[in-house]
């Protein structure tokens, strides 16, 4: 399987989903091009709306088509879509409609737009609200099964998604259970707790701390929320260490989850690895470097971590 | 069948007389645009509108979203009278544990079509669930009601600009109809001096509506407004109901004062007689006659 952006597994998925659940709709707001949704909307143009640049009014149409019986995908840029958060904090999660939200461009990874562009802090907002899980799918595999399981989940419910291409990390014969974090790489001095398309990138901060005697176990943490607290206290509570790696915010994400859930139940140290402050316009790869969240990056904070 | 204008205007004053009932119970919440709205309400549920109360997740219903969901006091008012729920429930309004929440939940009370209040949100569900309906080829209708001051929202105008182009040409959403209740006044003050939405007919029709103009306490008017909505295809319609905020008690009426204050227990029981029609001196006689206002009365006192 090659490198793939989860927005365009979530592109692929829809239109397989739509054939067989025709209350299936799904809204853009201009976006339908950088959303993946354009061959959905070809495919079946009843069943797919472009609302224009107005994502207040695309997500009431959504949480209106969901109270009518329908299972509505509203998309667009994470930090448009999550920005609208009145909205979704009254007519979607309040009401308990059954909207899917859909925020792709999640991170600073989608690069030279900059920070007006970048859902940095989608994640945050979303677990403040009661009544919305997050998922993040790591890779092709991981997304398709996650857009199937956003379908038949009711209620309200966000996937954050990645304009950059993924590598995939998730075994050929995966499962997706909804509020399971997986162990991508069993380990015993750090748990490396990571989620989307930087996992790959502490997998392999993960090989390098290997070569240096350094044993980590990498997580996968697809859905952000609710946590799979069981096995992050276990983990947690083998290694003793814990590094959080997200592509959003220090504050709110996963590292604010993770540091909530050891700070009341099981107090660890945690090193948050995350977007400090806003982003900004660059290579890709360069502002992963910039920001510490390539391999080098994320291998380098652990040592520091851990003093080695 | 034509309505019978003169039992809605019977069932009007009942709920003009509940709504005071269950403000002077709360201690707070918003008289002024409930009174504005329901006669409207009236016409729309005891009138017009399709609905189960045994069954309200019926899929065919006609559905009612009161955006302006701070006047939910008229709202629940009809609801209660059309069965949902009994009136006993009334004066729990904005008491812990109650059903009947401050502005519309519709997870805990069921009628209620979606949680509103937070204002601007209203039109954008009412577009899905009149695309929903159509998409289905079922017969609902979907009313939505603005606040005046409601739409100076910017989410107002995304939907206003959407909802006569969305499912075009095949499924053009002239199943709903849109009302503004037009009362002139908002919370800080007269719409006018706030921020002014003159010229509100022009604008809606810039946008591509169909606006019809009336008296928003006549309930002819009201019906056959109603009537011509229904009767237009190919857009939804628009609605401007002219209304008088406090309508039915003289110190409320056009009092940006009343907009968002209760009414105390001898205010509360004068605003009834007053709605009811009845002169100072002729009250204890009516009371005497008429025990299920007494009753609403004593229980008004006892607080």
């Amino acid at each position: 399987m090659n490198a793939k952006a989860t927005r365009a597994a979530f592109g692929e998925a829809l239109i397989e989903i739509g054939a067989k659940e025709p209350r299936v709709v799904v809204l853009d707001a201009d976006l339908s091009k950088s959303t993946m949704t354009r061959k959905f909307a070809n495919t079946y143009p009843d069943r797919a709306y472009n609302v224009g640049i107005a994502e207040a009014d695309m997500i009431g149409i959504g949480a209106g088509l969901a109270l009518s019986g329908k299972i509505p995908f509203v998309c667009s840029f994470a930090c448009f879509v999550v920005g609208r958060f009145e909205t979704l904090r009254v007519s979607v999660a309040y009401t308990e409609a059954n909207v899917k939200i859909v925020g792709t461009h999640a991170g600073i990874a989608i690069g030279e737009d900059g920070y007006s562009q970048m859902g940095l802090e989608d994640m945050a907002c979303l677990r403040a609200l009661p009544n919305i899980p997050i998922i993040q799918p790591v890779d092709e595999t991981e997304t398709k099964q996650a857009v199937a399981y956003a379908v038949q989940h009711q209620g309200p419910l966000y996937l954050r998604l990645t304009r950059q291409a993924v590598e995939p990390v998730s075994p050929p014969d995966y499962r997706f259970e909804f509020g399971k974090a997986v162990v991508l790489k069993p380990g015993e001095e750090i748990t490396i707790l990571g989620t989307g398309g930087v996992v790959f990138n502490c997998l392999e901060a993960a090989k390098l701390l290997h070569s240096e005697g350094i044993s980590a176990e990498v997580v996968n943490v697809s859905t952000v929320k609710p946590l799979d607290e069981e096995l992050i206290l276990r983990s947690a509570g083998k290694t003793g260490h814990v590094v959080t790696v997200e592509d959003h915010s220090i504050h709110g994400g996963l590292g604010g989850a993770v540091a909530e859930l050891l700070g009341e139940f099981l107090p660890t140290p945690v090193n948050r690895l995350g977007v400090v402050g806003f982003g900004e316009s660059g290579d890709p790869k360069r502002l992963y470097a910039k920001h510490g969240l390539d391999s080098a990056g994320i291998a380098q904070s652990v040592r520091k971590f851990l003093n080695r | 069948m034509p309505l019978d204008y003169d039992k809605l205007s019977e069932i009007a004053r009942e709920c003009r007389v509940q709504i005071i009932r269950m403000l002077t119970h709360a201690g707070s919440g918003h008289p002024g645009g409930s009174l504005s709205a329901i006669d409207i309400l009236t016409v729309l549920v005891f009138g017009r509108m399709r609905y189960d109360p045994k069954r309200p997740d019926w899929p065919d219903r006609d559905r009612l979203i009161l955006s302006k969901g701070h006047c939910v006091p008229a709202l629940y008012a009809v609801l209660a009278k059309a069965g949902y729920f009994p009136e006993s429930l009334l004066p729990t309004l904005r008491k812990l544990e109650s059903p009947l929440q401050g502005h519309p939940d519709r997870v805990r009370l069921p009628g209620i079509e979606a949680a509103t209040g937070s204002l601007g949100q209203g039109l954008s569900i009412s577009i899905g669930m009149a695309l929903a309906a159509t998409l289905d080829g079922k017969p609902s209708r979907v009313y939505c009601m603005l606040g005046d001051g409601e739409i100076q929202e910017g989410q107002v105008w995304e939907a206003a600009m959407a909802a006569p182009r969305v499912g075009q040409p095949d499924r053009p959403l002239d199943n709903l109809c849109v009302i503004l209740d037009y009362n002139k006044i908002q919370l800080d003050d007269f719409v006018k001096k706030v921020m002014d939405l003159e010229p509100v007919i022009e604008k809606w029709k810039a946008f591509n509506w169909p606006v019809i103009e009336i008296d928003g306490h006549d309930l002819r008017q009201i019906d056959k407004a109603l009537d011509q909505a229904e009767a237009t295809k190919g857009r939804p319609s628009f609605i401007v109901a002219h209304t008088v905020k406090g309508k039915g008690v003289s110190f409320m009426e056009n009092d940006p004062e009343w907009h968002g204050k209760a009414p105390k227990k001898d205010e509360g029981i004068r605003a009834i007689r007053e709605i009811l029609g009845v002169a100072e001196n002729d009250w204890a006689d009516y009371l005497k006659k008429t025990p299920h206002v007494a009753a609403i009365v004593r229980e008004i006192e006892g607080l």
